[in-house]
């Protein structure tokens, strides 16, 4: 596994500089790290922490108790379905069905081909979207079931 | 009669531009403000009326005379851009559509309280939004909006944006303070940690949300006269069975059936039979509530702890199983709890067992005052609103809708499902 690069701890420092208190700094400074080696092995988490000059259990606590930091390998893309109420009303379940269908894996799963990781999510604040689903930075919806081979494609 | 105002460049493309927002009058009220002395700001905005959009209503204008006067003392504004109430869109719509409202009312709430560090905690997965935020930030900074001697007032406010990492409780206030401090997001314990005393660093806090800061900006460009005038008015977020889901600006006040006409009202074809008058928090109503008005103060929406809450009102239809939706609620809270307190920690799991047994064809008889049990245990017990959020959809469907449970555990089936594909 890859070291830090210079360029993420140079990031991981500006970031500290905008805060009075530099552990501020942390989330920002993981999804550095994340963005970088992909996942929070912790072995980069060691080295956020050193950079930060924080105690390395104090950023492994920190880090697990967020959703959106990652602790194994995922896919390229990840897809975020809504199932929250708005969402479930809109059927979210027939998205979500085929989607696990077409992928052929089951939530919290990724393709073999590495391509796409499947999670469910609480609301994604786009009810007006409503059955909506994140991929990557994208927001899709209102989502058919017919729509999601289309979708999909776009990712690769 | 009101005019929408919050709303009103949500169609135009270059409103995040800060040459077209200053050709449609933007910064105004940023304006107005600087030649005020900041007591007189803040006066403006109490005066107004506004009370806070994050969900408690707490009048504004007296939130921020709660922090020390001293400008010794080092103040901080915490933005709450974590928009994730279930249901509830309009702050992202806001920061999507008009940045650079949300910013003049940042520059006009730090230069009220004297401070000169803002903090805008966005929401990670708002992707769109920060992109748009930090872009109208460079030219707020670029062109004296934001940084030292703000427009020749001498008054220096910096902003810096802040993102979260997944995690609803980090908009309960104290959770989101050590949150942005970098540690776990788990709230504080009220008091002696009110914001405004012991705040982010410990230093006295004013913690607004998105929509009331863009409020802030009109009423100092407007006057507090012209506002009130306005009707108080606020953003629903509307969706569900609605034909058209959206966010909706109308007066405080508005009644649940109106607030539902705006947003075309049911399907064809469907009936309304419940909603949730503000976000999944607040308690589930029945039809005989449609003409209960929307507002903070009346107590006629606070039934069994409904309330308008973030004001996202989510509506269903006739074929909608309400042991279902309570279920899926219920998980969200638990999977959202923090952990902190045993109430919540327990007490979400507890239910949700039960729902999946009821909703597996498994439940018992006695179910029913188990549910009421676990809720009595929480209510009033837990350590922040997270916690207290799970028992108003569970008394209010146990006494509206008892017969959906008791034909669940009778029958093992869902009799509303049954009807609505028949």
């Amino acid at each position: 596994m890859p070291d830090l690069s210079d360029a993420a701890k140079t990031e991981i420092r500006r970031l500290m500089a905008q805060f009075p208190h530099r552990q501020s700094a942390l989330l920002g400074a993981l999804f550095v790290a994340q963005e970088e080696a992909g996942v929070l092995f912790p072995e980069i988490v060691a080295q956020v922490a050193e950079v930060m000059r924080l105690p390395e259990s104090e950023v492994t606590s920190v880090a697990s108790f967020y959703h959106l930091f990652r602790f194994k390998p995922e896919g390229r893309h990840l897809i975020q379905v809504c199932t929250n109420v708005s969402c479930l009303l809109n059927g979210c379940d027939r998205a979500l069905e085929r989607l696990k269908h077409r992928l052929g894996i089951e939530v919290g799963e990724t393709t073999p081909d590495g391509r796409f990781t499947l999670r469910t999510a609480e609301c994604l604040a786009a009810c007006e979207i409503a059955p909506m689903m994140m991929i990557g930075p994208d927001r899709h919806g209102p989502v058919q079931p017919e729509q999601i081979d289309e979708i999909l494609g776009k990712y690769v | 009669m009101s005019e929408s105002f919050l709303l009103r460049y949500v169609h135009e493309p270059d409103q995040g531009e800060l040459d077209a927002y200053l050709s449609r009058g933007g910064y105004e009220g940023l304006r107005r403000a600087l030649a005020m002395a900041p007591e007189q700001v803040t006066d403006e905005v109490e005066k107004s009326g506004l009370r806070g959009r994050g969900g408690a209503g707490f009048g504004t204008g007296r939130k921020w005379k709660f922090l020390p006067r001293d400008p010794a003392v080092t103040k901080y504004l915490v933005v709450n851009a974590d928009e994730g109430e279930p249901g509830t869109f309009k702050d992202r719509t806001l920061l999507e559509c008009d940045p650079h409202r949300l910013i003049e009312g940042i520059v006009i709430a730090g230069y009220a309280i004297g401070a000169h560090q803002a903090f805008i905690y966005l929401r990670r997965e708002f992707h769109r939004a920060r992109g748009l935020l930090e872009r109208a930030i460079a030219q707020a900074y670029a062109k004296g909006y934001l940084g030292a001697d703000i427009q020749g007032s001498g008054y220096r406010l910096d902003v810096v944006v802040a993102t979260g990492a997944g995690a609803y409780i980090a908009g309960e206030e104290t959770a989101l303070l050590e949150s942005l401090e970098g540690r776990r997001a788990m709230p504080r314990l009220k008091p002696p940690f009110y914001p405004a005393v012991k705040g982010l660093y410990m230093q006295p806090t004013a913690l607004n949300n998105v929509e009331t800061l863009c409020h802030v900006a009109w009423i100092l460009a407007r006057g507090q006269e012209w506002y009130r005038q306005q009707g108080a008015p606020i953003l629903f977020s509307v969706s569900g069975h609605v034909q058209r889901p959206g966010v909706y600006e109308l007066p405080l006040g508005t009644t649940i059936r109106k607030v539902l006409e705006a947003a075309g009202g049911m399907r064809p074809g469907r009936a309304f039979k419940a909603c949730f008058p503000g976000g999944s928090s607040a308690a589930i109503l029945p039809e005989a509530y449609l003409d209960t008005p929307m507002d903070y103060d009346l107590t006629k929406l606070d039934v069994y702890g409904s309330m308008l809450g973030s004001a996202a009102l989510i509506v269903m239809d006739d074929s909608t199983c309400m042991v279902e939706v309570v279920a899926r609620t219920v998980e969200f809270y638990r999977d959202e709890s923090c952990g902190k307190c045993t109430p919540c920690r327990e007490g979400t799991v507890w239910i949700t067992q039960v729902f999946d047994r009821i909703l597996h064809g498994q439940g018992r008889t006695e179910d029913l005052d188990l549910l009421n049990g676990i809720a009595k245990g929480m209510t009033g017990t837990c350590f922040c609103p997270l916690g207290e959020s799970v028992p108003p959809a569970i008394y209010s469907t146990l006494r509206f809708f008892r017969h959906e449970y008791e034909h669940h555990i009778r029958t093992a089936s869902c009799d509303v499902r049954a009807a609505a594909h028949a």
